[in-house]
C-alpha cells in the first residue's frame, strides 16, 4: 500500500525547514539559533531585533541569497530530472541528456573568455542551454521515421560532444592566471557569487517552465510506457514530448546560468524519490523538488564550512552521491527491474 | 464489419513487407494471424493499428480511412494489447489499466471516480481484481498480460489488437488467456490476435489468416485453412494435423521422420 502523500511530502518538507535554519547558523561566521529569530521576527513585525547589525547582515546579505539558490537550483535540477527520466524511459538520464549543460558551459565560458559582466555571462549560459537542447530537438524532429526518443539522445549525446570539444577550445585560448580558474570553478558549480537580482530573473523561467510538468502530470505517466503504447492508448506524444522537454529544458537552463553545471543532482535524486514516493508523476515531481533541495541545501552547506578554502559543489554532489547512489543500488530491489 | 482492410501495402518508409493485403474484421470474432517469423504479422498489426501508415491501399475503421482519425479517436473504438514484460517504472496494476482512460480524459486532468471504476470492471471482468494494488513489475507474466488487457478494455473499445498474447506465459496461463479472449468475442468485443501456435488458433480463433512473405495466402475457418499442407508451407516442417475425439477440435503435432511435402 501507497503511503499517504502528506507524509511523503511532509517528511522532505520538514528535513528542507531543519537544513535551512541549520544553513543560517553556520559558517565563518556563526549566528545562534536566537539570534536568527530574534532578526526574523524583527523583519515580521517591524520593531528592533537587538541584535549587532553584523548578525543582520549577515543573515540578509550572506546567507538568505545562497540559501535560497541552493534551495531553487536543487528544486529545479531534480525537477528537470525526474521529466527527462520518465520521458526516456531511462534511470541513468539526467538533465544534460540532451546537451543543456554543455551548451550553458560554452556560453559562460564564452562570455567569461570575453571578459564580460557577471549578469551577461548568465544570460549567455542561459542562451546557450536554450539554444542547443533546440538544435538536438529540430535534429530529432527532422530525422523521420525513427524511434523519436532513441534519435534525440543520440544528437544530444553528439552535441554535447561537439559543445565539449568547443569548450576545451575556448579554454586553450583563455588567460590561464584571470580567466582560466573563473572557467573551472563555473563548470565545476558553485553557488558563491549568486545575488538575489539573480535569483529574481531565475525564478519566473522556472516557474513558466513548471506550468507544462504540472499541468501534464498525470500524462506523464502514459509517456513512460513508451512512444507505440502511449500512441495506441491515444496520446499526441510529439505535442506532449515537445511541451515536457521545452518545460524541462526551460528550468535547466534558468538553473544552471546562476549556479553553473552541478552534476549527479539531476539523476540520483529523482531514483532516491522514487523509491520512497513510487513512479506516480504527479507525487514524484514535488518529492523529487523537495529532495533535490534538501539535497543542495546540505552539499552547498558543506561546501562553505568543511574546510577552509570553498569546495566547488560539483565536486561534493558526486564524492556525496556516487557512494550513495551505489548504496541504495545494491540494498533495493524496487525502483526498477 | 468494423475495420476493412482493402489491397494493403504495408511496411516502414521505402521497405515494402507486405502487398495487397484483403482483410476485413467483424464484431464478436477472433481472426488469429499465423505465419513464420519476418512473414509480416506485426507490421499488418501495426499498420491495422494506424501506428504505421500505409503504404498502398486503405484501412477502414467503420467506413472511414484511418489515416483521418486522431490519436484519441482511434484509441476510443480501437485497443492495443503489447507484449508484456518491458520493463515500466513500479507502478500499481490499477495505475497502469487507468493508463488506458487517457483518451477520455481531458489533457490537463487526471482520473476521476468514474475511470477508476471503469478500470475496476476491467480488472473484475478478466478475474484479477485482487492483483489491483500490486506493483506491475513484481507479478507474473501471465498476470501481467491479464492487466494488459484490462488496460485495453479500460478504454471501452470495440476492436482488440493483440500482439502474441500467449508468448512466453507457461502453459496453463496461455489457456487462461486463451478463455479470457474467447469471452470477450462472445459478449461483442472483434479481436485480432497473433500467434505461432496452431493450437491456440483452434481453440480460439473463429477465422484464421496465414501471413508468408508479407502475403496473404489464406483466410477462413481454422479447420478449413489449417492444413498439413498449408503448415508445411508456411514453416518447411512436417506436420500432421488431428481431429480429436470429440470431432470439433484439431490439434497439430509434429510429424517427426517425414520431410515436408512428403505425400
Amino acid at each position: 500500500m501507497k503511503r499517504s502523500l502528506a507524509v511523503d511530502i511532509g517528511l522532505p518538507l520538514g528535513l528542507l525547514i531543519l537544513l535551512c535554519i541549520g544553513a543560517f547558523a553556520v559558517g565563518q561566521f556563526p549566528v545562534s539559533p536566537h539570534d536568527l529569530f530574534a532578526v526574523l521576527w524583527a523583519r515580521i513585525s517591524g520593531s528592533a531585533s537587538g541584535v549587532a547589525p553584523t548578525v543582520d547582515a549577515v543573515i540578509w546579505h550572506v546567507r538568505l541569497p545562497r540559501i535560497a539558490a541552493a534551495v531553487l537550483v536543487g528544486a529545479a535540477l531534480a525537477g528537470a530530472g525526474s521529466t527527462y527520466q520518465g520521458l526516456f524511459r531511462n534511470p541513468l538520464v539526467s538533465p544534460d541528456i540532451l546537451g543543456v549543460a554543455a551548451g550553458a558551459g560554452l556560453g559562460a565560458v564564452f562570455g567569461i573568455f570575453l571578459s564580460v559582466s557577471i549578469i551577461t555571462v548568465e544570460v549567455l549560459a542561459f542562451a546557450g542551454g536554450l539554444g542547443a537542447v533546440a538544435v538536438v530537438y529540430l535534429i530529432g524532429t527532422a530525422m523521420r521515421g525513427r524511434d523519436p526518443i532513441l534519435v534525440l539522445v543520440l544528437a544530444g549525446v553528439a552535441m554535447g560532444t561537439l559543445l565539449g570539444a568547443a569548450i576545451a577550445l575556448v579554454k586553450v585560448f583563455a588567460d590561464p592566471y584571470n580567466q582560466l580558474p573563473a572557467i573551472t570553478f563555473w563548470l565545476l558549480g558553485s553557488l558563491t557569487a549568486v545575488t538575489l537580482p539573480d535569483l529574481a530573473a531565475a525564478v519566473p523561467a522556472i516557474l513558466v517552465g513548471l506550468v507544462p510538468l504540472y499541468l501534464l502530470r498525470w500524462r506523464m505517466n502514459v509517456m513512460t510506457l513508451g512512444e507505440e503504447e502511449a500512441r495506441s492508448l491515444g496520446v499526441n506524444t510529439t505535442l506532449l514530448r515537445f511541451l515536457f522537454i521545452a518545460g524541462a529544458t526551460l528550468i535547466t537552463s534558468a538553473a544552471v546560468s546562476i549556479s553553473g553545471i552541478i552534476g549527479w543532482i539531476g539523476l540520483i535524486i529523482p531514483h532516491v524519490a522514487r523509491l520512497i514516493a513510487g513512479p506516480e508523476f504527479s507525487r514524484l515531481l514535488p518529492v523529487s523538488m523537495l529532495m533535490g533541495a534538501a539535497y543542495l541545501l546540505l552539499v552547498d552547506t558543506l561546501a562553505r564550512t568543511m574546510a577552509t578554502i570553498e569546495i566547488p559543489i560539483g565536486v561534493l554532489t558526486a564524492f556525496i552521491g556516487a557512494p550513495f547512489f551505489l548504496w541504495l543500488l545494491a540494498s533495493s530491489r524496487r525502483g526498477w527491474q | 464489419m468494423i475495420l476493412a482492410a482493402e489491397r494493403l501495402d504495408i511496411g516502414y518508409r521505402r521497405t515494402k513487407i507486405g502487398h495487397g493485403i484483403d482483410l476485413d474484421i467483424r464484431e464478436g470474432e477472433v481472426l488469429c494471424l499465423l505465419g513464420p517469423n519476418g512473414g509480416g504479422k506485426t507490421t499488418l498489426m501495426k499498420t491495422l493499428l494506424g501506428l504505421l501508415p500505409a503504404l498502398g491501399g486503405t484501412v477502414k475503421l467503420r467506413g472511414r480511412d484511418i489515416a483521418s482519425f486522431s490519436r484519441a479517436e482511434l484509441a476510443k473504438i480501437v485497443g492495443y494489447v503489447p507484449q508484456a514484460g518491458t520493463n515500466f517504472f513500479p507502478f500499481n496494476v490499477i495505475d497502469i489499466v487507468l493508463m488506458g482512460r487517457v483518451a477520455h480524459i481531458g489533457l490537463f486532468a487526471s482520473p476521476g471516480k468514474k475511470d477508476v471504476a471503469t478500470a475496476e470492471r476491467a480488472l473484475a471482468a478478466l478475474g484479477i481484481a485482487h492483483l489491483r494494488d500490486r506493483v506491475y513489475t513484481e507479478i507474473s507474466g501471465g498476470e501481467r498480460q491479464l492487466a494488459l488487457i484490462a488496460r485495453a478494455l479500460a478504454q471501452e473499445p470495440q476492436l482488440l489488437v493483440m500482439d502474441e498474447p500467449t508468448a512466453s506465459l507457461d502453459f496453463g496461463n496461455q489457456l487462461r488467456v486463451l478463455d479470457q479472449i474467447t469471452a470477450l468475442a462472445r459478449r461483442g468485443m472483434a479481436v485480432v490476435l497473433s500467434t505461432h501456435d496452431p493450437d491456440h488458433v483452434f481453440l480460439c480463433g473463429d477465422r484464421a489468416a496465414l501471413l508468408r512473405d508479407g502475403r496473404l495466402v489464406a483466410l477462413g475457418p481454422p479447420s478449413l485453412v489449417i492444413t498439413e499442407e498449408a503448415l508445411a508451407a508456411l514453416y518447411g516442417v512436417a506436420v500432421e494435423v488431428v481431429e480429436l475425439p470429440d470431432h470439433q477440435t484439431h490439434t497439430a503435432v509434429p510429424a517427426r521422420g517425414r520431410k515436408p511435402f512428403a505425400r
